[in-house]
């Protein structure tokens, strides 16, 4: 079992993460608002996801935990 | 359930106050988690330059300075001759490291203080509002180049990790880029390697960082990153320079 948590209001949005992710498991939310004004990254398929840190790695906000 | 990456305790929990996709925040975690991984935190000591990443000394949780523009490898000789058991970085940009303070970062390498410098190079000034680096590319757009650098006017951009490489003083100099994983882990690895080379009193060690800047460069971080690998990198090639 993995777990990805995205710490929604450290997160500004650029998508870093969704660009580094190999298996398509983040995507940028269209309708969610973070507290800075931001559309955070959110986990949509967990099931793809390796536990491969990628994601984690690029975030310029270390606003991603990962646990496996 | 066994956590397998989170936020090190290196880093404090102030939320960075860099631009969406901006490369400091990056290279901030890697710092902090070879900080945490070589065990030196209570010996460790930074020096934030005066740039984008001013408000470094916010974002670590060791001791750090804040020195004069350009000055920080200055500031660093001072503190490692009195403390040549701690370990020091400065990290500094392209603006304080490649013009206002080329004079200080060349002469410490040369005399061999053993230091770590840490140097991030986004092609750009940051802060000031995106006006032309010493490290600009030639026909890159800036706000003091609006019809792109002129090779005739301004010369070529300065390659830094090549000329500090040539330096008898220097022991560890390498190129690194964010660009993409393998190149992000590349980069913590001679992050890394340039600890453990002041550690070992070899001498002078820098890594040099491709750094993305959105913001400045008018593109998405997306595109920045491409960019990074389609225009910096055929200029600026990574690797290691020098190893002794």
């Amino acid at each position: 079992m993995i777990r990805v948590t995205i710490y929604e209001d450290q997160c500004k949005g650029c998508g870093l993460c969704v660009r580094a992710c190999p298996r398509s498991v983040l995507a940028i939310s269209k309708t969610h608002l973070n507290k800075k004004g931001y559309y955070p990254a959110e986990v949509v398929d967990l099931s793809a996801c390796v536990a491969c840190t990628s994601c984690a790695r690029t975030c310029p906000d270390v606003a991603i935990e990962i646990e496996k | 359930m066994a956590t397998i990456f989170q936020r090190t305790s290196v880093l404090t929990d102030k939320p960075f106050h860099y631009c969406p996709g901006c490369g400091h925040g990056i290279v901030h975690r890697m710092v902090a988690e070879v900080i945490d991984e070589l065990g030196i935190r209570e010996i460790s000591t930074g020096v934030a330059p005066v740039g984008c990443a001013v408000f470094a000394y916010n974002y670590f949780d060791i001791d750090m300075y804040e020195a004069a523009h350009g000055r920080a490898p200055a500031l660093a000789t001072g503190y490692k001759r009195v403390h040549p058991d701690h370990v020091i970085f400065t990290y500094q940009g392209d603006g304080d490291l490649a013009s206002i303070g080329t004079a200080e970062i060349v002469h410490a390498a040369h005399r061999g203080e053993k230091i770590t410098t840490i140097f991030i190079n986004n092609a750009i000034y940051g802060m000031t509002g995106g006006q032309m680096a010493p490290t600009t590319l030639v026909g890159q757009k800036t706000t003091t180049s609006p019809l792109g650098r002129d090779k005739d006017h301004c010369g070529e951009p300065i390659r830094m990790a090549e000329m500090l490489a040539t330096i008898s003083g220097s022991a560890f100099i390498a190129r690194c880029a964010l660009n993409n994983t393998p190149n992000l882990i590349k980069t913590k690895q001679a992050i890394k390697k340039a600890f453990e080379t002041q550690i070992a009193r070899k001498g002078f060690s820098m890594v040099e960082i491709l750094s993305p800047c959105p913001t400045n460069w008018g593109k998405s971080p997306a595109e920045a990153m491409d960019w990074i690998q389609d225009a910096m990198i055929p200029y600026y090639p990574l690797g290691v320079m020098k190893e002794v």
